[in-house]
């Protein structure tokens, strides 16, 4: 492997970039907390902390994705990911940072009271609630806040204990006995992680989280929803992450094939996300139930219906008709562009799960929604490209890494 | 049909194979059809097979299947027969979507497999000729087109010595035809056993 490129240096243009677009995304977030998280105006308030709150959030999960990814291929006793799993496992160590931040958004609007996001907050109205009574065990501050501080945390722990386990594969060549410990001891802790994370992003943190926004509505279908929206657009990092190291000359060992693959993965989940989404809408539409279609009422029919067919359009249409082809999930130019639309697509879609809920009447998506988007793609790729330079690109005595280089679709 | 020539080596090891599909294409022959008892990986490339059209077949079948539903149930619902169902709009186009989605599976489903069977000229009762029965088992079957110019000792010697196991020169009727089989190529002889 002498001429193979083991290590990944940060460019100077792009932490240069990365920080600038970290400064764009501070000044989006000071001047919108002076001007509307301390704003006396709880719509204003409101509007504020509830754009950090889906940013956070969405960011998250979509890095938490990278690590779910790693955990399936991994219980799959998958070889093709082997050549760039690098990156998701660079993109996961996003998770206790983008979670740390998620984690105090969440607690100032528990804490500080802002039952104009939570209404379950407000002990009174829950009291004179019989609807809002009868959830008052999974909606109360107390479970919120112990759920929460569990799933970042074990998400964090998780994760780090499997990146932690796969340094070995940077050391001297495995034999074979060590390579069947190597392999059962990273399925023990890939299931680990995939049951907690079937327990959160599965069904109960999108509940917890944003669903409970609209605290009188329900849909079982919403986790799955949330986790097909991140699992896509973390599919679409991964993608672009490895198209641009790609470019770098990095990464010679992963070709149009392992690209193929990942263009099927961003494919597929588009059209189980927009299955999801379906499922979710058919059954309100036809039930025709006032509580049940609350939620669909103002984004149809009122100031979100521009968002929430784009959003079908970008998620769904677009992704299928233009990722159908062989050829364009083989085509490097073609899946970085399909990547960001998904991302956008999905960030727009968080936007309108959160912010449809909390400002009903008027759409606010403007600077201040891209300035904090600016400032977590920034923040993504400092301690990104931080975490690949740390580590050796490719694990070379990772024992399904040949099975990797031979990868063939 | 017309019957042709073909020129036949088995190869034992698909690592042997490769180099010989190769050699063989290099030195301008043209390769009939390489018979294998697994998917073998970029064999299709090896061969220099064009990229198969079944797909687009499969999705024109599908937007076909899609059309159906849509015209069929629109016309039916708004025009021809219109009927309140609970209120809704007769124009209920989600209530639609799993009818639509379900005839564009069936219409690319069926489509793909009547395509399928035409392409690989399969059809029930359609016999094949069989250049060597070991292809369905453990061998790698080669079989060469001739041509009028073509030295067929020569291709025959040019194969051993890429690896192949196994020669033979064979005449056979290409493509497919309908109820009989070739009694000189017969898969499997019926020997008569001779009470003692």
């Amino acid at each position: 492997m002498a001429s193979i490129k083991m290590q990944f240096e940060v460019p100077a243009k792009m932490k240069t970039w990365s920080l600038a677009l970290i400064a764009v995304g501070l000044v989006a977030l000071v001047t919108g907390l002076v001007t509307k998280g301390f704003s006396a105006d709880e719509h204003e308030q409101t509007q504020f902390w509830g754009t950090l709150m889906y940013n956070t959030i969405f960011w998250t999960l979509v890095c938490n994705a990278a690590m779910f990814f790693i955990g399936v291929t991994t219980m799959a006793m998958g070889g093709f990911q082997q050549s760039f799993r690098r990156v998701p496992e660079a993109i996961s160590t996003m998770v206790p940072i983008f979670g740390a931040i998620t984690f105090a958004v969440l607690m100032y609007v528990i804490f500080g009271h802002k039952h104009h996001i939570y209404h379950w907050l407000d002990t009174e109205a829950v009291a004179k609630d019989p609807i809002l009574k009868g959830k008052s065990g999974f909606l109360n501050p107390v479970f919120f806040v112990i759920w929460t501080t569990l799933t970042i945390g074990l998400w964090s722990l998780f994760g780090w204990r499997i990146r932690k386990l796969n340094n070995e594969a940077d050391g001297e060549p495995m034999t074979a006995e060590q390579g069947a410990t190597f392999i059962y001891k990273n399925t023990v802790r890939a299931a680990t992680f995939l049951v907690w994370f079937g327990l959160t992003v599965g069904s109960t943190i999108p509940w917890l989280w944003m669903m409970s926004i609209d605290p009188h509505w329900y849909s079982t279908m919403y986790s799955w929803y949330t986790f097909a929206s991140s699992f896509v657009s973390g599919m679409s990092l991964i993608a672009l992450w490895v198209i641009y190291l790609k470019n770098k000359g990095y990464l010679e060992l992963t070709t149009q094939e392992h690209l193929h693959d990942i263009g099927k993965f961003m494919f597929a989940f588009s059209v189980f996300w927009t299955y999801l989404w379906f499922s979710q809408y058919m059954l309100i539409w036809y039930a025709n139930i006032p509580e049940e279609t609350i939620y669909f009422k103002h984004r149809v029919q009122g100031p979100y219906k521009g968002i929430f067919f784009l959003n079908l359009i970008i998620n769904f249409l677009c992704p299928l008709l233009i990722l159908m082809k062989r050829s364009a999930k083989r085509n490097y130019t073609l899946v970085a562009f399909m990547a960001v639309l998904i991302l956008f697509g999905h960030w727009i879609d968080f936007y309108q799960m959160v912010m449809g809920s909390l400002s009903k009447e008027h759409v606010t998506l403007g600077w201040l929604d891209f300035g904090i988007l600016s400032l977590f793609v920034g923040l993504m790729i400092f301690f990104v490209s931080r975490a690949l330079a740390s580590k050796p690109l490719i694990p070379k005595s990772h024992p399904f890494l040949k099975e990797s280089i031979i990868h063939q679709v | 049909m017309a019957k042709k020539k073909f020129v036949v080596g088995c190869f034992e090891d698909e690592a042997v194979l490769f180099p010989a599909v190769k050699k063989v294409r290099a030195a301008g022959y043209k390769i009939h059809d390489v018979y294998t008892p697994f998917a073998v990986h970029g064999l299709d490339h090896a061969m220099g097979l064009r990229e198969t059209s079944l797909h687009t077949a499969g999705f024109i079948y599908g937007i076909t299947g899609t059309t159906t539903a849509l015209s069929c149930i629109s016309w039916i619902l708004t025009k021809d027969w219109p009927l309140n169902i609970g209120g809704k709009p007769h124009f209920a186009l989600p209530a639609w979507i799993p009818i639509m989605f379900e005839l564009t599976v069936l219409f690319a489903a069926v489509g793909m497999v009547l395509t399928f069977c035409y392409l690989c000229q399969l059809a029930p009762g359609v016999k094949k000729h069989h250049f060597h029965a070991r292809a369905t088992d453990d061998l790698f079957v080669m079989a060469i087109e001739c041509t009028d110019t073509t030295n067929t000792d020569d291709l025959q010697a040019f194969l051993q010595s890429n690896g192949a196991i196994e020669l033979s020169v064979q005449v056979a009727e290409e493509g497919w035809w309908f109820g009989r089989y070739d009694n000189e190529n017969v898969p499997f002889q019926n020997k008569e056993i001779v009470a003692a």
